[in-house]
């Protein structure tokens, strides 16, 4: 990634609304594997551009692009090929 | 990155984000470039401090675009304050700071994130000390965790610095200064261009020993404290490179990037 763009990019959490779109429910703290390199990061810690084409999620470490919410006239167009899986907390525990 | 533990990420979940219908009904000029607006939202579900809401903006013509705004204050009823700053060049903030009139409406999405927020533990045997790293209008989430914890009786120690381009820009100053004396918040300002008269650092951008805990905070050896960072990109990427160099780690940094904007 070029200093210009890394330097005018959002995180997660700016992607955190038009994801819920898709999902339903907030998922910034949806633990997310890069299918390039496998690091893992919470949602709100990876990269996010805005204003298109779509919302994108990048690899703050690799570059590789996670996913992609597209919304058109008729559809809401999730990609998620960049990414190896998603883990969803359910419980919050006191520990 | 290593993996942070599951315990520290909270649940997903919540209520379903909607857009929802919103109107100005207060209005507070903060600096001579930036206003806190409230709005009814009569179905708000509530929320956390640091969440923020997507605003979308429709004109006649049906052209419609959205921005994110950070939740300045803790739920009060079904009212949701936000803190814009106008960047001159901008299609949505000098509306927000200029020409939006009480009365008008848009709508309001949210409460959005999970993240980067910050509640009280009350149950816990020492609370966790937090520090505030603010960048402009970045202070705008980290105020509202101020004004949380001041409602919510919270004794965590907290320690606010803040750094803005020169005197003019500081927005919440009295308030600050009043949850300083009368709260135990510690707030340390930053100059990056311009000081007040007879300040006594030379501005700058912040370095390590703006960020490092004073000696006399009294902060807890233990749990290590933790830091949200908040404000325009570039700003945040500085603050944590400068974290990690005083021994923060990924696991007590969360960190919240407002774009090019908000310096
Ligand atoms: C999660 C999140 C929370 C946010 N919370 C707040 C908040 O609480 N308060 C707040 O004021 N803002 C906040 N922002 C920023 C806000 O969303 C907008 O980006 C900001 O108001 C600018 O929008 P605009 O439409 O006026 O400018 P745009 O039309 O989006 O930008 C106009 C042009 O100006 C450039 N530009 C932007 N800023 C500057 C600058 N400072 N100097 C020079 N050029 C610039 C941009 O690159 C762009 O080319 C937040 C952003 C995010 C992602
Ligand atoms: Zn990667």
């Amino acid at each position: 990634m070029t200093e210009q763009s890394a330097s005018n990019s959002l995180d997660g959490n700016a992607a955190a609304g038009p994801f819920t779109d898709v999902f339903g429910f907030d998922v910034s703290t949806v633990l997310v594997t890069c299918g390039g390199c496998r690091a893992s990061a919470v949602f709100a810690e990876q990269r996010a551009f805005l204003g298109g084409p779509g919302t994108v999620l990048r690899c703050p470490g690799c570059d590789h692009l996670l996913a992609r919410v597209v919304q058109t006239t008729d559809e809401l167009w999730l990609d998620m090929s960049g990414s190896s899986c998603w883990r969803f907390p359910l419980e919050a525990s006191t520990a | 990155m290593t993996e942070t533990p599951l315990r520290d990420r909270g649940k997903v979940g919540g209520p379903r984000p909607r857009w929802l219908p919103a109107r100005l009904a207060g209005l507070r000029s903060e600096t001579g470039t930036a206003r806190t607006m409230t709005f009814d939202v009569p179905e708000w579900p509530g929320h956390q401090a640091g969440q923020h809401v997507d605003l979308r903006l429709t004109a006649a013509d049906g052209y419609s675009t959205e921005r994110s705004y950070s939740i300045a204050a803790p739920a009060e009823d079904a009212r949701v304050s936000i803190t814009v700053q106008e960047v001159g060049t901008g299609e949505v903030s000098p509306y927000l700071v200029e020409n939006m009139e009480l009365g008008d409406a848009l709508e309001m999405r949210g409460p959005i994130g999970g993240w980067f927020v910050w509640s009280p533990s009350p149950e816990a045997p020492v609370e966790q000390p937090i520090l505030l790293v603010a960048g402009g209008s970045g202070v705008v989430p980290l105020m509202a965790m101020v004004r949380e914890r001041a409602r919510s009786g919270s004794r965590a120690p907290f320690r606010l610095v803040y750094s803005v381009r020169d005197p003019g820009q500081v927005l919440f100053a009295p308030e600050l200064a009043q949850h300083a004396q009368d709260e135990g918040v510690q707030v340390d300002l930053v100059y990056s261009r311009e000081t007040p008269k007879d300040f006594a650092r030379p501005a700058g951008r912040i370095t390590a020993r703006d960020l490092a805990t004073p000696p006399d905070a009294g902060w807890p050896d233990d749990p290590p404290p933790r830091a949200y960072v908040c404000g325009p990109t570039a700003f945040v990427e500085h603050a944590i490179r400068t974290l990690l160099d005083l021994g923060y780690t990924n696991h007590n940094i969360r960190a919240e990037r407002f774009g090019p904007s908000g310096g």
